[in-house]
């Protein structure tokens, strides 16, 4: 039996084609992630390794800089205690924090987050082992600077050129004293590495003469277990020491978990791809099977039993599914390759390495190719042995398309019946609960919808029959009654894009949803005309603001600076902020008091802490402040909750002789004569041209909140499109089948005077409106779907108001329309060109 | 050549081959399939292509009617020569000047009765000449059947509602490719009976392709192929003359 299905599969090789074009895509997605997520580990355990390659023990101080009476790191007398230690050659201490570089042109260089600051700590011999030097040497006073290579290039840097710095407080200029190369990780990711002498560093980052960390580098043949030992006593309190190689393990861990969430992520995708291939993939079997009829039950009475000729189908679709695996797998590791020059060319730093192909890739690949298209060939396998052996006698054997789909109708109607009660009770209750009910649901609703989508088809399609009628004549009339002809098989077809385009219409009414409601969330609560923060997220020193109050044509100006406030044992979020500016920069909605006490030491809190801790205005709350202090605050004012503003509010002068250093993360400016790009210089010169502190307008604000679900939604839909494409070759084989088996009639059509034009146009729009029919399936669905996790998130998100993106919406529909033309490009040729006289020629 | 003068017949021609000749193949597998045939068919009237198979009477008929391209020589429909003509403009005359009635898969199974019969029209964009349409319906008794579908009609309905499309949009000439060969005697004769009338009653001019002598007696005149050329001629044949000739000819060529 297996030759039979071997000789079978080489007979429909131009039908199988897109079959294993399918699950090629599939496996090819699958494989790739898997290869990508390896190589990708593996350089990044390699470079993890090799950073901490001289490094014998690694010490970090986990001490509290701001508690002023315990030492904040290790002093000099630790590191010159394990120094002493037998077997070490060295030890570095390390400070670190932010520090951004302009280029010429002022703008930061590399992405703000990971823009570092260090010390350079020169050992006896004058050399820091972390960096080596390319041009100059390491900063050994005030006033110099050295620069990661890459940074130096970018910012076209040379040796004693002045380079103007930021960390957290105003910008200065340094001289540049040298350029390195270091394996750091922040400079691997992408961001730039500033090393200063290590007294400037201190200063900057921690406190004159104490370091967070230090590295010690054993010398030749010690081992690193020993100095551990030796070291770990000598510690205080507050630090830990581990070998180089636990740190390399560790981190490479971290690394390793990242990416494991990003192969989830993409294998969940790539799970999407292959579950609309399975619809193609039955298709086609299907109709192979009917094709087979005479000879099925040839070998039926013959002696061929039922298992043998589902064997026969199950063998040939293994074959089939072997060699699509085996290219899949290929081209995986081809979108592996690919895929990482493409981050590199998109400056996403990545780190050299071999490509990886380890045993699991090339085995999940086999294993979902063949298992994919054995299970879709299952029930078509099934129906073939169902096929009675007198079928071989009767010269006219009627295919059953038709057989009643009264069972089906009725489970698909249940099941859909049951998904859309639990996505919509799941919507009723919200919240994390809600959503695993609507999770349940959505895929109940699909399955049910995919099983009743034949039944679907009929009415739908007869709905937008006129349409066709009206433009396009004949060929629109005969395309509609084509498109449901087969109901199965347009279902199945249609089934393949309406799953691509639910998750796509889902996520884009969410997306668009949310990102309205934080749109307005941001537009109706920020008056200020600038948000000022640092590049890297960090707090922005106190010279900052001071700037930003003395600038010409400020009106208002507040910060946002997190306050410590306890009162019981509770700690409560709290801000501090300018009284009388604040409500001028941001909407604060009072509902009883009077925000003006603000000036007064009073505080203004929002009405559901207030609620909750039942205060009102005019009670007077014993609060503790960082410093263990103790003060009475009177309540001031309550106003209505905003995502912008704490719980509590409280004027910075009340708290700031009780905070180490303040915690300012933004300043909110409204300027006279509002958004200018005068107003703007204006600002910017005040921060001294900082190149870490960046000045947002309105503009800027709404994309930096909203925007990146807009970003979100774009690699979404690009994860998407593989499923999509997979979809489309569904259409391409469904169009194929179906000129394939009405051969005769497209003849006879261009006998009694159909012209070849018409012929393709027929072909086309029965594409079409199968492909725009599966489209407006999975928009329904998904505006479902979209519709019930968004009530599941309003909660949270005041001013929630369901958005229904249409022109999104317009636009899949019109895609829908493309692919169908796209897919019908092929067979409409084919219809096109048959020979009429064979065609028209008698069984 | 035994082809009978036409002379004495002074009606117009609807469609002649003029040397038409069909060459399938080059060197060694090249088979004639039509030898310089030249043959008319007048308006008005039944004729009947006869032969054995791989006589050529199937491609005769696709060359006249336009189905088929063919080697050397002319045929014209009415005033037009096929030869100078493109696909698109072959498609065109098809549709407006010629009708056909295949063995089978004549109908479109979507379409009902009425709308099968229509189509040539519906194709063309032109509306059917209503009382033209109702006396076409009414010959070949399908009144009642129009709302059907395919499916739900016999072998014999389905060919009648194929004769009446073929009919229904008046064209020039009509032909049959062994328009009764999947049916049983009673609905073959029904066919013929109704074809035959088109060409008594209403004017048409029929070309019929058939191996059956039965059939070929419905026809005002057979026309006899064997190894691609025209051997010989009957006017008003009966199914024994018809099947006489067929002897003769099947004799002469195992003698000769």
């Amino acid at each position: 039996m297996f030759r039979t299905a071997l000789r079978n599969v080489f007979a429909h090789k131009a039908r199988l084609l897109m079959t294993v074009l399918a699950v090629m895509l599939g496996v090819a997605f699958v494989s790739g992630t898997l290869v990508f997520a390896d190589t990708l580990s593996n350089a990044f355990r390699n470079q993890s390794a090799k950073s901490y390659d001289d490094v014998a023990v690694a010490v970090t101080s986990y001490a509290d800089p701001d508690n002023p009476e315990e030492a904040p790191g290790l002093s000099a007398g630790d590191l010159g205690r394990i120094a002493a230690v037998d077997g070490v050659a060295g030890v570095y201490g390390r400070v670190e924090g932010f520090a951004g570089v302009a280029d010429p042109d002022g703008k930061l260089i590399g992405v703000g987050w990971s823009n570092k600051g260090s010390n350079f700590a020169p050992g006896e011999d004058g050399k820091d082992p972390a960096y080596t030097f390319t041009e100059g040497s390491g900063p050994v006073r005030d006033g110099q600077i050295a620069l990661d290579e890459e940074s130096a290039a970018k910012g076209e840097y040379e040796v004693g050129d002045r380079v103007r710095v930021a960390t957290n407080g105003p910008v200065k200029e340094y001289t540049l004293s040298g350029v390195f190369t270091t394996e750091d990780g922040a400079v691997n990711a992408g961001g730039s590495l500033v090393l200063f002498d290590t007294a400037v560093a201190q200063k900057q980052y921690l406190r004159q003469g104490y370091f967070e960390d230090a590295t010690v580098v054993a010398a030749p043949g010690a081992d690193d277990a020993k100095i551990l030992a030796a070291v770990e006593p000598l510690l205080p309190d507050s630090a830990e020491a581990q070998t180089g190689t636990a740190l390399a393990d560790e981190q490479a861990d971290q690394i390793e978990q990242g990416m494991g969430n990003l192969k989830q992520v993409l294998l969940g995708f790539a799970g999407i791809a292959l579950f609309v291939g399975v619809f193609l993939i039955s298709n086609t079997f299907t109709m192979l099977v009917a094709q087979r009829t005479k000879e099925v039950a040839l070998m039926r009475a013959v002696g061929a039993s039922r298992r043998q000729i589902t064997r026969s189908v199950l063998a040939e679709a293994a074959v089939v599914g072997l060699v699509a695996s085996a290219v899949g797998f290929a081209l995986g590791v081809g979108l592996a390759v690919g895929l990482r020059s493409g981050m590199a060319a998109f400056d996403m730093k990545m780190p050299d390495g071999p490509l990886v192909l380890s045993a699991t890739p090339v085995v999940a690949a086999f294993a979902v190719g063949v298992l994919i298209t054995v299970f879709a060939a299952w029930l078509p396998g099934r129906r073939a042995a169902k096929i009675p052996p007198v079928a071989a006698m009767n010269s006219l054997h009627a295919v059953a398309t038709t057989k009643s789909l009264v069972l089906r109708n009725s489970v698909g109607a249940a099941v859909t019946a049951l998904g859309a009660a639990g996505i919509v009770a799941g919507a009723s209750s919200g919240g994390d609960e809600g959503r695993m009910y609507i999770g349940a649901g959505a895929f109940l609703a699909l399955v049910g919808v995919i099983i009743l989508i034949p039944l679907l088809s009929r009415p739908v399609i007869a709905l937008v029959r006129p349409l066709l009628v009206g433009p396009f004549g004949v060929a629109g009339k005969l395309a509609g009654q084509n498109a449901v002809r087969n109901p199965r098989r347009t279902g199945a077809t249609a089934s393949a894009l309406a799953i691509g385009l639910t998750l796509v219409t889902g996520l884009s009414v969410l997306g668009v949803t949310v990102g309205t409601a934080i749109d307005k969330m941001t537009t109706d609560n920020i008056k200020a005309d600038y948000m000022v923060s640092m590049a890297n997220g960090g707090d922005l020193d106190r010279s900052a603001l001071t700037a930003l109050e003395k600038a010409e044509g400020v009106s208002a100006v507040s910060p946002q600076q997190d306050v410590y406030l306890q009162t019981g044992d509770d700690y409560v979020s709290a801000s501090g902020v300018t009284p009388g500016d604040i409500e001028r920069v941001l909407n604060v909605d009072v509902v009883s008091g009077d925000a003006g006490t603000l000036a007064e030491g009073q505080i203004a809190v929002a009405e559901k802490t207030a609620r909750s801790k039942g205060w009102k205005p005019g009670d007077r709350i014993p609060f503790t402040f960082a410093d263990e202090k103790k003060a009475t605050l009177t309540v001031g004012a309550v106003y209505k909750d905003s995502e912008f503003l704490s719980p509590v509010l409280v004027d910075t002068a009340v708290v700031d002789g009780h905070e180490a250093k303040p915690y300012i993360r933004q300043i909110f400016v409204k300027t006279d004569g509002g958004q200018t790009a005068a107003n703007e210089q204006v600002l910017v010169d005040a921060l001294g041209d900082n190149p870490a502190i960046t000045v947002m307008d309105r503009q800027d604000i709404r994309d930096e909140f909203g925007g990146a679900i807009n970003t979100l939604l774009n690699v979404m839909y690009g994860l998407l499109a593989m499923a999509l494409i997979i979809a489309v070759l569904g259409v391409v084989n469904t169009l194929a089948m179906s000129v394939f088996e009405r051969q005769q009639e497209i003849g006879m059509l261009r006998a009694i005077g159909l012209d070849r034009r018409r012929v393709k146009r027929m072909v086309r729009l029965e594409a079409v409106v199968i492909s725009v029919f599966g489209a407006v399936v999975g928009i329904g669905l998904g505006t479902f779907l979209g519709w019930a996790v968004g009530e599941t998130v309003a909660e949270e998100i005041p001013g929630y108001a369901l958005v229904l993106p249409w022109d999104r919406i317009g636009i899949f529909v019109v895609l829908a329309g493309l692919v169908g033309v796209l897919a019908a490009l092929w067979p409409a040729r084919n219809a096109a060109r048959l020979n009429m006289l064979t065609a028209i020629k008698a069984e | 050549m035994t082809t009978a003068p036409l002379a004495d017949r002074t009606t117009a021609v609807a469609a002649r081959a003029t040397e038409l000749s069909k060459i399938y193949g080059q060197g060694e597998t090249r088979v004639v399939a039509l030898d310089r045939v030249s043959v008319g068919f007048r308006q008005a009237e039944f004729t009947a292509i006869m032969g054995p198979s791989g006589s050529g009477k199937s491609t005769l008929m696709h060359c006249v009617a336009g189905l088929d391209t063919f080697s050397s020589g002319s045929v014209r429909i009415g005033d037009t020569e096929l030869g100078a003509l493109k696909d698109k403009q072959l498609t065109r005359l098809r549709r407006d000047k010629i009708g056909f009635i295949f063995q089978a898969f004549n109908l479109l199974p979507t379409l009902n009765a009425l709308e099968n019969i229509t189509l040539p029209m519906d194709i063309a964009g032109r509306k059917p000449d209503k009382e033209w349409l109702d006396t076409v319906i009414r010959m070949v008794g399908l009144a009642d059947r129009l709302g059907h579908r395919p499916a739900q009609l016999s072998g014999g309905q389905q060919q009648r509602v194929a004769v009446a499309r073929a009919l229904a949009s008046r064209p020039e000439i009509v032909f049959g490719d062994e328009p009764t060969g999947n049916l049983d005697s009673r609905s073959g004769a029904e066919v013929l009976g109704f074809l035959r009338n088109s060409v008594r009653e209403l004017g048409q001019t029929v070309v019929m392709v058939t191996h059956d002598p039965v059939a070929a007696a419905y026809a005002d005149r057979v026309v006899f192929l064997a190894d691609g050329r025209i051997v010989d001629e009957l006017y008003g044949p009966t199914a024994d003359s018809v099947l006489d000739r067929m002897k003769r000819f099947d004799a002469k060529g195992r003698t000769s």
